[in-house]
């Protein structure tokens, strides 16, 4: 075999070595191509299974953990919530439409092909500066590319996130999550089992479309990686819109017709039919000349390897059949028997009476090389822990300071963005993006989801181990500031090459602080994705890695939707308080990158004893009735909750609050303060003494600031010992609404 | 009351249309797109979603399947019909109702709350709201700009086929409170005889507290009314020429 295929493929020497252990031959073309893309870190995780281990995965609710399509959740009454986040940076840095619309596309297969309908979508996006005109095409061609898959397939669009930073300038991520909801006993799995059973292929025809994909997304952006624009796929919402009610037609045929199904995504039919054989303990035989194609001539090699989307591939009881067949007619679809399970092990494709590949299963999709990279601690980390931030000066004018905070992507309305998606379909969103975490009804129950993704790059840069456990708090708070009981995460890991000692530490340590913080809260993760290789070199010069983005998906369960829970402020005349102790930490906050420039300093310490008492005081006091509102305290601190309070209050036109700083914190410091563990809330004075006796018994401390009313937003400093207090901030909130609500339309557009 | 909710391969605001209309405790079916036959329905309905993908120009493909001819025959015998947003755009393609949609001014993907008025109070569908009533409810479009010559326009105005028309918050039609640049303003109309009304607002969504708000009942429960006898239209469409409001 020609000395640099494999490599050319993305194997390693050593790699390609051990299959040569394994098969005890030179493999053929086929055959190296199917372990290439099995074994790139997008299907193997070779890189990062080992400190993937360290994640809690199991837990009372949990019906399914990692390794399968998506992660599983009992949430009771016989209902399971099946939800999951994957990547699909490097297509959309391609072709961002495209790239954006088939991860859409994929994350809604990966739940369907679980049993469930899906029924919310969210997505967590990076982007270089709004600054930067290519930047701005990308923003706005990912968003369409989400809006034009999600909203012609009708699954609502319901929240995510959004920020911009230079490191994303060339490598913008794209992570989509997806949840859905299915009778826990009718959960679908995608293993292959019972010999004789036919394999078959369902949904779209087969075509050259996205070869090696799995390939390209292990790999860094590189001019000559960015010619590869083959290896993104094209996505069409409309027939994926069929393959998903044909599929869940197909489900209510009977719990036996379906023996294992899997979506083909990365790596096609070579990743779906090794995977389930290899689950099920099974071989499988597969006659490509069988697979329905849109394209003449294709060879083996390419129908294995085609990354054609909505495709899945089904196992079924045999005699079933007819019925398969005449389901997907009915939706105009095509059900193809192409092979059969065996119980050899092997993997054997045919073309014809030929057998062009001979492996076995299990060596394609569990023998792939698992390596512990060298993690080395940048040389940054201590510094910027040590960053005295004394010196920082107090803001001349706060309200001034206030709007470039509301103004800044990473905090501002995106409303911009959620506009262009369908976010009410479906008829079960409850709180709409924009208005508090979002949340949508369990359909046909009285149960609520509360979703949620969070990260920030900057904490996760500046310190992995403390911005992940924070990423992870952010959404327990978030979810339980809606009257959630956090339930599972999924996680998407976005990071640079992990073969550069740097990276492996950012990526390590991050692992670790989620883990910690996971189990600190008692939240498993069911699943998730790693993305590597999320650097990029312009004209050759040396490559920049994206800051470390661990990427918190997270459900949360309410029992009573009539008990939701939204951050504006409702009544006039209601007492504002705080729940949790504000330190004077400015480090790595929204307030020191955009008002001093200062993009550093330590993050916030962890604390996830308090997180776990704010959570738990939080759901108490929505369940029992004390709270009008309730915001969780992030970026930008206290100052920005108390705006997005304000603006998002009173019946839809905002309301006013006058509110005092306590104790002798300069008062930037206590505004801007991104401390964890901490909520704003609302309630009337008659619930003061249940809401601070109930705080007492969490050990939460209560800061009682002021009340809700007029039409401005109020903040007067602390008065010091018998000092006058000094109005720091006097701004109509119709005022903060502006800079808040038209901050990225204007970036955008003008 | 029988009730059908036809299912276009790539409709997707059926389930919501058949969820909504059977909280009017209404018998209520799903109508293949296959089909041909609608004997026996008291309203038909064509729901929103992105019918056959949509990558031509929306609707332009679901006019041509078998359930069309039905709907025709249907609207043609006096049947009630309404059409919700890509169902309005199947009506306008296969000409039940005058005009054309174009894609929106600013040309994206909408998703947002709007105020409608209602302009004509004598429809089956808004018998019970009162004229100059303004419904709040959300649209989802990317293509709901619509367009009509002047003389059809002259022509819907001074018929009072102009059902709804968005406005702000005084209840005025303005530049800016129309979401997608519409001639006149217009968001929903309806043919001479009243019976048929293509709309670009999901009323199916307004029709439960828990998700916002509560004015498409006023719609559902106008036709119901309509259909059980319950209210005197007046003269405008028997007559087919009425006053405006």
């Amino acid at each position: 075999m020609g000395d640099c295929i494999w490599r050319e493929m993305g194997l390693a020497t050593e790699e390609y070595e051990r299959i040569l252990d394994i098969l005890g031959r030179e493999p053929n073309l086929v055959e190296l191509g199917m372990f290439a893309v099995m074994w790139s870190e997008h299907c193997s995780y070779k890189n990062s299974r080992a400190v993937l281990g360290l994640l809690p995965t199991t837990g009372s609710r949990v019906i399914q953990g990692p390794g399968e399509n998506a992660g599983v959740v009992d949430i009771g009454a016989g209902l399971a919530v099946v939800f999951k986040i994957e990547s699909h940076n490097h297509p959309s840095a391609v072709e961002p439409y495209q790239g954006a619309a088939t991860g859409v596309g994929g994350i809604i297969r990966d739940i369907f092909t679980m049993g469930a309908r899906p029924i919310a979508l969210l997505d967590a996006l990076r982007f270089g500066p709004v600054s930067d005109a290519r930047s701005r095409h990308l923003f706005a061609q990912v968003v369409a590319g989400i809006a034009g898959y999600g909203n012609s397939i009708g699954i609502p669009t319901v929240g995510g996130e959004v920020a911009t930073h230079e490191s994303f300038r060339e490598s913008p991520l794209v992570n989509v999550m997806c949840v859905g909801v299915a009778p826990a006993s009718a959960i679908k799995k995608a293993a292959a089992r019972g010999l004789g059973n036919p394999v078959m292929v369902v949904g779209a025809r087969t075509g050259r479309d996205g070869m090696h994909g799995a390939t390209f997304a292990s790999s860094e952006l590189s001019p000559e990686a960015m010619a590869k624009r083959s290896a993104v796929q094209v996505g069409d919402p409309f027939m994926e819109k069929l393959l998903l009610e044909a599929c869940l037609e197909l489900y209510e045929l009977g719990d036996d017709v379906v023996i294992g199904i899997q979506d083909m995504g990365a790596a096609g039919l070579t990743c779906s039919s090794c995977e389930m054989a290899s689950r099920g303990g099974v071989g499988m035989e597969i006659d490509v000349a069988k697979v329905p194609r849109r394209e003449k001539g294709m060879t083996p090699y390419e129908v294995m390897l085609s990354e054609s989307q909505e495709r899945m591939l089904v196992a079924v009881k045999a005699g079933s059949e007819p019925e398969v067949e005449r389901v997907f007619r009915k939706w105009g679809l095509e059900a193809t028997v192409v092979g059969h399970v065996t119980d050899d092990g092997i993997l054997r494709i045919r073309d014809g009476d030929a057998v062009v590949a001979e492996v076995p299963a299990k060596a394609l999709a569990d023998m792939a090389p698992c390596y512990t990279r060298d993690a080395s601690e940048p040389e940054y980390f201590r510094r910027e822990q040590a960053r005295d931030l004394a010196d920082v000066p107090e803001p001349d004018d706060y309200a001034c300071a206030l709007m470039k905070l509301l103004a800044s992507p990473r905090i501002a309305s995106k409303e911009w963005v959620y506009s262009q998606y369908d976010h009410q379909v479906g008829t079960n969103t409850v709180v709409l993006p924009g208005r508090g975490t979002s949340v949508v009804r369990v359909p046909g129950t009285n149960k609520g989801l509360a979703l949620t993704c969070d990260a920030n790059s900057l904490y996760c840069y500046l310190d992995p181990w403390a911005g992940a456990a924070h990423a992870v708090a952010e959404a327990a708070r978030n979810v339980a500031a809606a009257g959630a009981e956090p339930l599972g995460i999924t996680d998407c890991l976005n990071f640079g090459n992990p073969e550069k000692p740097e990276v492996f530490w950012q990526f390590k340590r991050a692992v670790e602080g989620m883990a910690e913080a996971a189990r600190a809260l008692e939240i498993p993760v069911t699943g998730g994705n790693v993305s590597f290789y999320n650097e990029s070199s312009k004209d050759g010069s040396s490559t920049v890695a994206v800051y470390p983005t661990p990427v918190v998906g997270m459900v949360g369960l309410i029992e009573d939707l009539s008990r939701v829970m939204t951050p504006g402020f409702k009544r006039e005349g209601d007492i504002v308080a705080v729940l949790g102790r504000t330190r004077d930490e400015i480090g790595a906050s929204e307030y020191l990158a955009e008002v001093h420039g200062i993009e550093g300093g330590p993050v916030p310490v962890v604390d996830l004893a308090a997180e776990r008492a704010a959570i738990q005081l939080t759901l108490a006091l929505i369940r029992g009735g004390l709270l009008s509102s309730c915001h969780d305290l992030s970026e930008g601190g206290l100052a920005v909750a108390l705006s997005e309070a304000c603006i998002l209050g009173g019946i839809g036109s905002g309301i006013g609050a006058r509110v005092r700083l306590p104790g002798t914190m300069r008062a930037d410091r206590y505004l801007f303060s991104e401390s964890g563990g901490r909520m704003l809330v609302s309630f009337h004075p008659s619930a003061a003494s249940g809401v601070q006796a109930m705080a007492g018994r969490h050990g939460v401390p209560v800061t009682v600031l002021g009340e809700v009313g007029g039409m401005r937003l109020v903040i007067d400093g602390a008065g010091g010992t018998g000092g006058r207090a000094r109005r720091v901030v006097d701004v109509p909130v119709s005022e903060l609404s502006r800079v808040y609500r038209g901050a990225i339309a204007w970036a955008l557009e003008s | 009351m029988r009730v059908g909710v036809v299912v276009f391969p790539g409709s997707n605001c059926d389930a919501d249309c058949y969820r909504a209309i059977e909280s009017f405790g209404a018998d209520v079916k799903y109508i293949w797109y296959q089909d041909r036959s609608l004997d026996g329905y008291d309203l038909v309905v064509l729901p929103g979603g992105f019918s056959y993908g949509d990558y031509l120009r929306a609707g332009a493909i679901a006019r041509f399947a078998p359930i069309m001819d039905g709907v025709v025959e249907f609207a043609e015998a006096g049947g009630l019909v309404l059409g919700i947003c890509n169902g309005f755009q199947i009506l306008l393609e296969c000409g039940l109702l005058p005009g054309a949609m174009l894609p929106n001014v600013v040309p994206r993907f909408r998703c947002d709350g709007v105020r409608l008025r209602v302009e004509n109070a004598h429809t089956p569908f808004t018998c019970l709201c009162h004229p100059g009533q303004v419904l709040s409810m959300p649209i989802a479009h990317a293509w709901g700009n619509y367009y009509a010559d002047e003389a059809t326009l002259v022509e819907l105005e001074r018929r009072g086929q102009v059902v709804f028309r968005y406005v702000n918050e005084e209840g005025v039609p303005t530049p800016e409170a129309n979401p997608n640049g519409s001639c006149h303003s217009i968001a929903g109309i309806t043919t001479r005889r009243g019976n048929v009304l293509g709309m670009m607002p999901h009323l199916e969504r307004a029709c439960e507290a828990l998700l916002g708000g509560t004015d498409g009942r006023w719609v559902f429960a106008s036709a119901f009314e309509f259909l059980s006898g319950g209210v005197e239209l007046g003269r405008l469409h028997l007559a087919g020429d009425g006053p405006r409001h």
